[in-house]
C-alpha cells in the first residue's frame, strides 16, 4: 500500500517533483500558478538527488546479489541508504505545506509516513528490540510471566538470528519501491524542466500494474513475519495498569494496518488504472495531431 | 407556472402600456434552470412573479423533479459560483428577463436536528455501558461489579451530565442556521464521538484504572474547572439564542451581557468553544487518562478551526467588529 500510494499520489502530481508534465496531463483548463525560479531549482535538484539515491539502492542490490550468489536477505547490502532516501522522502510533505508542489499535504503525509512506518516500525525494529526489551525491562511487558523467563531467553537471545530483515517478502518491497522511485524522482525532474520522455511517462503509468500489487504483498508479508516477535517482546506496547489509563497493543496496530489494505488498495489501484487510461490516451490523440 | 419543452421563449416587447396592469407581461421573469455540470436544460419557468425568493422557486423546481427535494438543491447564477440563499429574491439578482440558474444536486440531506440528537445519545449510553461493566467488556469476574474509586463515579456523573446537556440544548436552546446537512455527516459524526466516547470509558471505568496522582485534590481542582466551563459554556449557548429570534437567521455581533460567564466575549469571538475545551481539559484532569487528553485536543484541534472560520465572517460581516477579539484563545489563536 506503501507502494500504491506513492504511485497514485504519484499520478496526482504528488510528492517531491511537483509540475506537471506539460502537454501530457489530461488537466485540461486548469490554471497552474507553478513554483517560482528559486523553487525549481532546489526542486529539480531535490529529485535529481531522490533518483540517485534510489539508483544508488538499485545497483546495490544488483552487486549484493552478484557477490552472494543468492538473492536471500539482500537487505543488509542496501539498509543505510534505504533508510535515507526513504526517510528523506518526509521532506516532500514540507514541499507541499509550503505549495511549491501542487499537492494534497494529506495525501502525501499519508503515502511518505506509510512507507516510513514499514521501513522503521516494522523492518527496522524487529530485530533490535529482541536484545534490547529483554535487558532493559521498563516496558510494561504484557504476560507477567515473562519477566520470570527473561534470564534464559537473554541467553538465547543473542542466537536469535531469525529476524524480518532476513525475510524474502523484504525483498519484494525493496525491488517495487526502488524501480517505482527512480522513475517517478525522473519523472518529476524531466517535467520541471519541460522535457518529458514518453517513455517515462510510458513507464510511470504502466509498471505500477505489476509493482504495485508485488509491493503489497512484500509489505503485508514483511508484516505478518513481524507478528510472532511483536507478540514475544511486547514491542511498542503498554498494558494496564499505568499512572495514565492507556493502553496499547502493537500487535493488534499491525493487524488492523494488515486490514486496512483490504479497502485502500483496490481504490488506490484502480484510481491509477483510470489516470493511466486517461493520461495516455490523451497524448496518443496530441501525437496525433503532430 | 408551464413547464415546457426547454426552449428559450422570447416575449414580444410590444406589450401593453404601464397603466393598465403593473407587470406587463413582457416584465415577468423567466426562470431555465440548468444542471451545473452538463448544461443540461431541466427545467423551464415562465411567468415567475418578480418577488419570488429562491426557496419558492426551489419548491417550484421540486414539483418536476420530486427527486430532488429542497434541502437538497443547490441554485447559483455560476455553475462555479455560490449557492444562493433562499431567501434571495430573484428580482434583486443580477439576471435579464430570463433568469439561468445552475442546479447542483448535494446529495442526501438530514436534519441537523437529527445528527446531533443521534451523536450525543451515544455517548451516554456507550459510557454507562462501561460503567455498569456489562458482560464481554472486561473480565467475566467484573461482570456488573462497581468502582471502589470515587472519582470513576464522578466521572461518570460529569460525562453524562455533559451529554444530557448537550441533548437539551438541541431541543430547547440552539437556533439553527442550516436546517440540513449531508447524510454522510451523520456516519461521520457518530464514529467520531461514539468510538472516542468507547475509548474513553473503557479505560475510566476499567477493574484496573489507577486514580489521579494527587488524589482528592486534583479531582476537586478538576471538577471546579468542569462546572464553570459547563455553566459558562451554557451561558454562551443562551446568550447566541437570544440574539436571533425564534424562526430567523439573523446574525449579529455578540455582546457580554450581565451574566459574568459572558464576559469572554470581550476577548474571544466563540466562548462556547473556549469553554468546551475547558469542560474537557478538566475532566482529563479528573481521571488522568491518557485518551481523555487526546479526545480533548481532537477536539480543541476542530474548534479552532471552526472558531477561525466563524471569526473571518464575523469580520467580513461587520465593520465595527471588535478588534481585541481572537477566535477561540484570549490573546493567543
Amino acid at each position: 500500500m506503501a507502494a500504491a500510494a506513492a504511485a497514485t499520489a504519484a499520478a496526482k502530481g504528488n510528492g517531491g517533483g511537483g509540475g506537471r508534465a506539460g502537454a501530457g496531463d489530461a488537466s485540461g483548463t486548469r490554471k497552474k500558478k507553478g513554483p517560482g525560479p528559486l523553487a525549481t531549482a532546489y526542486l529539480v535538484i531535490y529529485n535529481v538527488v531522490m533518483t540517485a539515491g534510489w539508483l544508488v539502492i538499485a545497483v546495490g542490490l544488483v552487486r549484493a546479489y552478484l557477490a552472494k550468489g543468492s538473492y536471500h536477505s539482500l537487505y543488509y547490502s542496501i539498509e543505510k541508504p534505504l533508510k535515507f532516501f526513504q526517510t528523506g522522502a518526509l521532506l516532500e510533505i514540507l514541499h507541499c505545506a509550503i505549495g511549491i508542489v501542487p499537492s494534497s499535504v494529506v495525501l502525501t503525509s499519508f503515502q511518505v509516513m506509510s512507507r516510513v512506518f514499514l521501513i522503521w516500525a516494522v523492518t527496522h525494529s524487529v530485530k533490535e528490540v529482541l536484545i534490547h526489551q529483554l535487558i532493559d525491562s521498563s516496558w510494561a511487558l504484557l504476560p507477567p510471566f515473562h519477566l520470570v523467563t527473561t534470564p534464559r531467553l537473554m541467553s538465547t537471545s543473542a542466537k536469535a538470528g531469525r529476524q524480518v530483515q532476513s525475510e524474502d517478502s523484504v525483498l519484494l518491497f525493496v525491488i517495487a519501491w526502488t524501480i517505482t522511485e527512480i522513475i517517478r524522482y525522473s519523472f518529476y525532474t524531466f517535467s520541471l524542466l519541460n522535457h518529458l520522455p514518453y517513455l517515462i511517462k510510458w513507464a510511470r503509468y504502466t509498471l505500477f500494474i505489476v509493482l504495485y500489487p508485488m509491493g503489497v504483498s512484500g509489505e503485508l508479508l514483511t508484516i505478518y513475519a513481524a507478528l510472532p516477535f511483536v507478540r514475544q517482546a511486547g514491542l511498542y506496547s503498554i498494558s494496564l495498569p499505568n499512572k495514565y489509563n492507556f493502553s496499547f497493543d502493537y500487535y493488534a496496530f499491525l493487524i488492523l494496518i494488515m486490514i486496512s489494505y483490504i479497502p485502500i488498495f483496490p481504490q488506490l489501484y484502480f484510481h491509477m488504472i483510470h489516470q493511466r487510461r486517461k493520461i495516455l490516451s490523451h497524448t496518443e490523440e496530441h501525437k496525433k495531431f503532430e | 407556472m408551464s413547464l415546457l419543452i426547454p426552449e428559450k421563449i422570447s416575449l414580444s416587447s410590444a406589450s401593453s402600456s404601464p397603466g393598465r396592469c403593473p407587470f406587463p407581461t413582457a416584465e415577468y421573469p423567466e426562470v431555465e434552470i440548468l444542471d451545473a455540470k452538463t448544461r443540461e436544460k431541466l427545467c423551464f419557468l415562465d411567468k415567475v412573479e418578480p418577488h419570488a425568493t429562491i426557496a419558492e422557486i426551489k419548491n417550484l423546481f421540486t414539483k418536476t423533479h420530486p427527486q430532488w427535494y429542497p434541502a437538497r438543491q443547490s441554485l447559483r447564477l455560476d455553475p462555479k459560483g455560490k449557492s444562493l440563499k433562499d431567501e434571495d429574491v430573484l428580482q434583486k439578482l443580477p439576471v435579464g428577463t430570463t433568469a439561468t440558474l445552475y442546479f447542483r444536486d448535494l446529495g442526501a440531506q438530514i436534519s441537523w436536528v437529527t445528527v446531533f440528537l443521534t451523536e450525543y445519545a451515544g455517548p451516554l449510553f456507550i459510557y454507562l455501558l462501561f460503567y455498569f461493566r456489562v458482560p464481554f467488556i472486561y473480565g467475566h469476574k467484573y461482570d456488573f461489579t462497581s468502582s471502589r474509586h470515587t472519582v470513576v463515579h464522578l466521572a461518570c456523573i460529569c460525562h453524562s451530565f455533559h451529554y444530557v446537556k448537550r441533548l437539551l440544548e438541541t431541543l430547547f436552546v440552539h437556533r439553527f442556521s442550516h436546517g440540513t446537512m449531508p447524510l454522510r455527516n451523520i456516519f461521520k459524526n457518530c464514529t467520531y464521538y461514539w468510538g472516542f466516547a468507547a475509548w474513553m470509558a473503557y479505560y475510566i471505568n476499567h477493574p484496573l484504572y489507577t486514580p489521579p496522582t494527587y488524589g482528592a485534590q486534583q479531582v476537586k481542582l478538576a471538577l471546579a474547572i468542569f462546572v464553570i466551563c459547563q455553566l459558562g459554556n451554557f451561558s454562551i449557548h443562551m446568550a447566541l439564542r437570544d440574539l436571533r429570534p425564534a424562526g430567523s437567521k439573523t446574525r449579529k455581533i455578540p455582546y457580554p451581557t450581565k451574566n459574568p460567564f459572558t464576559w469572554l466575549f470581550l476577548l474571544v469571538s466563540c466562548p462556547n468553544y473556549t469553554y468546551e475545551v475547558g469542560s474537557w481539559i478538566g475532566f482529563a484532569i479528573m481521571t488522568q487518562c491518557l485518551p481523555v487528553a487526546l479526545f480533548s485536543l481532537v477536539g480543541f484541534t476542530q474548534m479552532t478551526i471552526w472558531a477561525k472560520g466563524k471569526h473571518r465572517s464575523y469580520l467580513k460581516e461587520f465593520r465595527d467588529y471588535p478588534p481585541l477579539r481572537m477566535p477561540i484563545i484570549p490573546f493567543l489563536l
